[in-house]
């Protein structure tokens, strides 16, 4: 335990933004996970090695002279194509099934994945280095790296592109109609074997930005995928589906926790606190529900 | 009981108490085989008999892995300084010691995640379906992130189990782990059967099919789920402990908390061999076991590989089960009283 965090305003400043920086990226991801959760009624416990995947191949464009930069552009649009790939062999399946079947068919992608990234770009861990250099602020106190702005502000972009996209182009149209009533959806001329496929596809390429954007900023590891899946989940059930303020604000929210776990707790018990920070979310969740079940009686 | 169930139990008992002496090279994976079987079918109680799919007995099996061995070492030396030295080198348990040690120990190990479970079962319980499935996989995960920053257990380098002591020869410390594990797989086997002849299974069952319902019918169905799940974790811890004497190093992401390997094969079995019943998990385990060391041993390196292909093709092809498969084919056998006619019926409608 160590309260220097406290004692040093600066330092509180400096995890409140890095949080921030950090919470925008995590909500952009979530982001996906409502949608596919909305959309399709699964849970997708490989949304982190999405992530992970992603990443690779900015850092993949980063080895071999590209700046990792362009790898938001081409993340995103290899990704699509390997969710669709995922949702036509093993998605499609599982579907309108039990959402435990799809939560464990998931997370057999999950570990297959992991070990295939294992194979193809080996266990170290890598960072693709952008040369943007850093930013002082308040009298030098507050140091703030220009790849967490920028990936920040990419990760807005996207987000804003995504739900303009959503608003008014027709296969969003289709989409928001098939999370509503799929079956309604069908028998007015939807085709949401289509719809699911797209949304699938979408997700993977959110994740594929969301990836490039941290193997600018962070570092990735083919091992270090579940906990993207475990906070973009809590933001969403914190959020509630198609809450969009509500997944920016608690994905901040969780950055800033993380931060600040990270330095009254140490890096070590990081990843822990957030899995614990789950679990009591779900539970406070439970006795607030409870309440309200009692209450209807 | 009837005598052919008498027959079967006495084979399996006479191929159980010889298998050691038949398959001397075989002692660990034997032994490991019951552990995997204890924990499917334990998992077995609230997963697929009361419908609450936990990816979190883990959490069980590791505590009880890391106490079993903090006892057995706690109860002679300080356990901070054995952790330190990285555990045989300084000390050394006498046979008596370490059997005193193992016995106390195990019996921690299968208290201690029984009272755990009681502690959280009230709140984790109440969470429904998918919301319970994601609790307990954090939860098993944060427990393996934290028991990683514990310094007195070994933090990051690991925690080296008491080695077994000189007595008889060579053969002995695997046969004493076999024996030890064939009677806990026994112990397991005999609950779960007496359990599942009782009201009990049936209120699970209900629980299962309509929480809301049975609820309505009078049962409380929270004691039951909590007594449930207390019972998965007694038997979890107990496999724990013994596990963590046999592998003989406890690592907290790796071995004890390994919700990537452990965590997932439980909840694999027990659907491979068919949720629900009774001999499901115990065929599941055999089959899981055998499939997975062949793997292991001639393509190494692609075992994850071929573990994520096997959850995906299971989980979608193969749901219902080895046991669940039978049943649709030898419904007879299954005390399904069939209709001729009416299969035949169906059969002319597909």
């Amino acid at each position: 335990m160590d309260f220097m965090v406290f004692q040093y305003p600066m330092i509180s400043v400096q995890a409140c933004l890095d949080g921030i920086l950090l919470g925008i990226l995590f909500a952009l991801i979530a982001y996906g996970m409502a949608l596919q959760w909305g959309v399709m009624n699964i849970i997708n416990i490989a949304q982190g090695d999405l992530v992970i995947l992603g990443g690779y191949i900015a850092y993949f464009m980063y080895l071999y002279g590209i700046h990792p930069a362009w790898g938001v552009i081409v993340s995103p649009i290899i990704m699509f194509f390997v969710g669709i790939a995922i949702y036509k062999l093993v998605i499609n399946k599982v579907v309108d099934r039990d959402l435990f079947i799809s939560i464990l068919a998931t997370f057999g992608i999950s570990i297959l994945f992991m070990q295939l990234m294992n194979f193809a770009f080996g266990a170290d861990v890598v960072l693709a280095n952008s040369d943007y250099g850093t930013t002082m602020l308040f009298n030098n106190n507050v140091v703030l790296p220009n790849s967490k702005i920028f990936s920040a502000f990419i990760s807005i972009l996207f987000a804003i592109c995504l739900v303009i996209y959503m608003k008014k182009s027709k296969l969003g149209r289709a989409i928001r109609a098939t999370a509503q009533n799929a079956r309604a959806a069908k028998i007015l001329g939807v085709d949401t074997e289509k719809v699911y496929a797209a949304t699938f596809g979408i997700n993977a390429a959110l994740c594929g930005v969301a990836g490039a954007l941290i193997s600018i900023t962070f570092t990735i590891h083919p091992y270090m995928g579940l906990p993207y899946t475990i906070r973009s989940f809590m933001i969403v059930i914190i959020a509630g589906l198609g809450n969009l303020p509500g997944v920016a604000m608690s994905g901040m929210g969780l950055g800033v926790f993380e931060e600040f776990a990270d330095y009254i707790l140490g890096t070590e018990f990081r990843i822990g606190s957030v899995f614990l920070l789950l679990v009591l979310i779900l539970v406070y969740r439970r006795f607030k529900l409870s309440r309200k079940r009692e209450y209807l009686k | 009981m009837n005598k052919n169930n008498i027959l079967l139990y006495s084979g399996i008992l006479i191929f159980g108490i010889a298998a050691p002496f038949l398959f001397p090279a075989f002692k660990v994976q034997l032994s490991i085989l019951c552990v995997l079987i204890v924990l499917a079918t334990t998992w077995n109680i609230q997963g697929g008999e009361m419908g609450y799919n936990s990816f979190g007995n883990i959490l069980f099996y590791g505590l009880g892995m890391y106490l079993c061995a903090s006892v057995q070492v706690g109860m002679f030396f300080p356990l901070a300084e054995w952790t330190e030295s990285g555990g045989e080198k300084t000390f050394v348990h006498t046979p008596a010691q370490f059997f005193q040690g193992m016995a106390v120990g195990l019996i921690v190990a299968a208290v201690v995640p029984t009272i755990v479970a009681g502690l959280i079962g009230y709140s984790i319980l109440g969470l429904r379906g998918h919301y319970f499935a994601i609790c307990t996989l954090g939860l098993g995960v944060a427990a393996g992130e934290i028991s990683g920053g514990i310094e007195i257990i070994g933090a990051g380098q690991g925690f080296t189990t008491p080695p077994f002591p000189e007595v008889g020869n060579l053969e002995s410390r695997g046969e004493f782990f076999y024996f030890l594990s064939f009677f806990v797989l026994i112990l397991t086997f005999i609950a779960v059967r007496g359990i599942y002849t009782t009201r009990f299974k049936l209120i699970l069952n209900a629980i299962r099919d309509n929480e809301d319902k049975a609820e309505a019918m009078g049962i409380q169905t929270m004691k039951y789920k909590i007594v449930g799940w207390m019972i998965s974790a007694f038997f979890c811890g107990l496999a724990g402990g013994i596990m963590g004497g046999l592998v003989g190093y406890i690592d907290s992401t790796d071995v004890a908390f390994d919700g990537r390997e452990m965590g997932v094969f439980m909840v694999l079995m027990a659907i491979l061999g068919g949720k629900g019943t009774l001999w499901g998990p115990i065929i599941g385990a055999t089959v899981f076991h055998i499939f997975k060391e062949g793997f292991w041993t001639f393509f190494l390196g692609w075992q994850y590989v071929a573990l994520g292909v096997l959850i995906v093709v299971i989980v979608i092809y193969f749901p219902e089960g080895i046991m669940g498969w039978l049943r649709e084919k030898y419904p007879e056998r299954f005390g399904e009283v069939v209709d001729e006619k009416d299969r035949k019926a169906q059969v002319e409608l597909k």
